[in-house]
């Protein structure tokens, strides 16, 4: 069984299609990445798998209950991490994490040994008895990643987990989320317009305009594209381009003073390309350069664009006043 | 059967946040005693002179004015309690609770007696002034006194809860605030009696709920302090009937919150 089955879903507001029939399987126990600008609508099907809002059309299962049907088995079965922080910040981290067990019915018992458990996960064991108004923003992200795994959920959700973070803290989350995966086999599924941090996962779909453009491992995606470019310099440039075409059967070009190799995998290429050069008369190779396509050029290549910048709108413009303060 | 216990201790949960939130926040305690003692001292002892015409002479204006800025202090901390619903939803606990496997009835419901909870602890705070205007309370008068707060704090914390179902954004609220917490508190006989009022204010007054707070909330506190023949010239019903319309008042609000808050998205 997959973790998450998602069926030609399809979310309207109003004459507005926020989700265009898409199709998704998320495996067991997968980082999943779900990469998109904003507006694409990557929160609203985080919302319909979490229930919190109703399909138009198609259907979405989440550990095999119908999200339309079961959303009380949904709900008890899934950890959500918000866009948005969700922590009552009068409130200690402690007592954040009581109420939590009791909506969803954490014994008493469990509940003691858990709290532990999570707090030292994400690295908050000293700080259970503080109010979380004095938490940093990472803190606070960490906070809800331990939260949302209190019960036992076999699928974490995190919306945007690092947005209005800085880098290093944001390296920091990345951390505890590969931990956490490692430690309590759980599936995640995350979004974020970071295109960095997609490499994280395992598979992504890149989501634009309520559509699914591509669904694939982030080396997957960046193949598509034709590869990586290797570029070299050599003391005799017209020697080594005619040696590199007859000996490695590939398209060679010369780009002003360096030679340019489009190959599937760069990496193991150039040994290839050194062999050829140092073969007697050796020719010499003044410089030698690597690139690889980044997640960047695979989002430019499938929409025709660089990730979009937000609208500012009422609520974009609340959000932001609340990042602000969460730094 | 383990649905049930479920919604019960999500209602447990949001009700137990509200009142943790407000007994941990002294200054906001302190600070909300500020308007109503403004009210009470100022407003009260300025226009005492002028309002002693009132009750044959034998009501003096601060007193008939406490069991108005009770009431006050009640409808503002059930509405603003039940309004904070807007903001919570979008950029705080109450999305963890949207979640969680319990039902929007429950969540609804512990909404109301959270903000009923505080509103009642508000509105006892100021009753704690009373010897200070002159007013002296039974216990039994303060028990009755408790049980009315709680009804009118139950009734406008419902009515906060319909109405923050529906918004969606921050800015409706100061809309709120002047067409109709504003208005409320005037027509409802916080601050004049409403005895030979004009016929409008009369209709608005009637179907003012907060009408059917004050006036039981102004007997009972002054039963002991002002002649039963002085009480006759202010009160608009027996406290009885009061009563049994607020109640009305209160559940219908509740069942249509409730209904509203499960239809939204």
């Amino acid at each position: 069984m997959n973790a998450i089955e998602v069926h030609d879903l399809v979310k309207k507001f109003g004459d507005f299609t926020a989700v265009d029939h898409i199709s998704f399987d998320v495996r067991q126990g997968e980082i999943f990445g779900f990469l998109g600008p904003n507006g694409a609508g990557k929160t609203t099907t985080i919302n319909i798998l979490c229930t919190l809002l109703k399909p138009t059309a198609g259907t979405a299962l989440v550990n095999g209950y119908d999200v339309l049907h079961h959303p009380y088995e949904v709900r008890q079965s899934i950890g959500l991490v918000f866009q948005d922080p969700s922590l009552d910040d009068q409130l200690t981290a402690e007592e954040n994490l009581q109420f939590h067990a009791m909506l969803y019915g954490v014994s008493r018992r469990d509940y003691e040994q858990r709290s532990r458990e999570v707090l030292e996960l994400v690295g908050l064991s000293d700080r259970a008895r503080s109010l979380v108004r004095t938490f940093s923003g990472g803190m606070k992200r960490r906070l809800e990643i331990a939260r949302g795994l209190l019960h036992h959920p076999r699928v974490l959700f995190l919306d945007e987990p690092t947005l209005g973070l800085d880098p290093q803290t944001r390296r920091h989350i990345w951390d505890y989320v590969r931990a956490l995966r490692e430690r309590e086999h759980i599936t995640i599924f995350l979004t974020t317009h970071y295109l960095e941090e997609a490499e994280y996962a395992d598979r992504i779909a890149i989501i634009d305009h309520g559509k699914i453009v591509a669904l694939d491992t982030p080396s997957g995606l960046k193949r598509r594209i034709g590869g990586d470019v290797v570029r070299l310099q050599t003391a005799q440039n017209s020697e080594a381009m005619l040696r590199l075409r007859t000996n490695l059967q590939t398209d060679v070009l010369l780009d002003g003073n360096e030679i340019v190799l489009r190959v599937p995998q760069g990496d193991q290429i150039i040994p290839a390309i050194i062999r050829t050069l140092g073969a007697p008369p050796p020719i010499e190779v003044l410089s030698i350069n690597l690139r690889h396509p980044t997640l960047d050029d695979v989002f430019i290549h499938l929409t025709g664009k660089a990730i979009r910048e937000a609208e500012a709108n009422t609520t974009e413009y609340m959000r932001q006043m609340m990042r602000v303060h969460r730094r | 059967m383990e649905n049930l216990w479920r919604d019960l201790q999500g209602i447990y949960v949001i009700w137990y946040r509200d009142v943790l939130r407000f007994l941990r926040n002294r200054a906001r305690i302190i600070s909300s005693l500020g308007q109503p003692l403004l009210f009470l001292f100022v407003f009260g002892s300025g226009l005492s002179p002028a309002m002693s015409r009132l009750g044959a002479g034998q009501l003096d204006f601060t007193a008939f004015l406490f069991p108005g800025i009770i009431a006050m202090a009640v409808l503002f901390t059930s509405v603003f309690s039940a309004v904070s619903i807007v903001w919570d939803r979008e950029f705080g606990f109450l999305k963890e609770i949207l979640v969680a496997p319990v039902s929007r009835t429950a969540v609804a419901l512990g909404k109301i007696a959270g903000g009923s909870t505080v509103a009642l602890f508000q509105g006892a705070i100021i009753l704690l002034l009373a010897p200070l205007v002159g007013v002296h309370l039974s216990l039994g008068q303060i028990v009755v006194l408790f049980a009315l707060m709680l009804l009118t704090a139950a009734t406008m914390t419902s009515f906060g809860v319909l109405i923050a179902a529906r918004m969606r954004s921050m800015e409706g609220f100061q809309m709120v605030m002047n067409f109709v917490l504003m208005p409320m508190f005037f027509l409802s006989g916080a601050f004049f009696p409403l005895r030979d009022v004009p016929l409008w204010m009369d209709i608005l007054a009637q179907a003012n709920p907060m009408t059917y707070g004050i006036d039981p909330i102004r007997q009972v506190t002054l039963q002991k302090s002002i002649p039963e023949a002085v009480l006759e010239t202010i009160r608009l019903h027996p406290i009885v009937t009061d009563v049994a319309i607020l109640a009305v008042i209160w559940l219908s609000l509740m069942v249509v919150a409730v209904w509203i808050f499960n239809r939204q998205e």
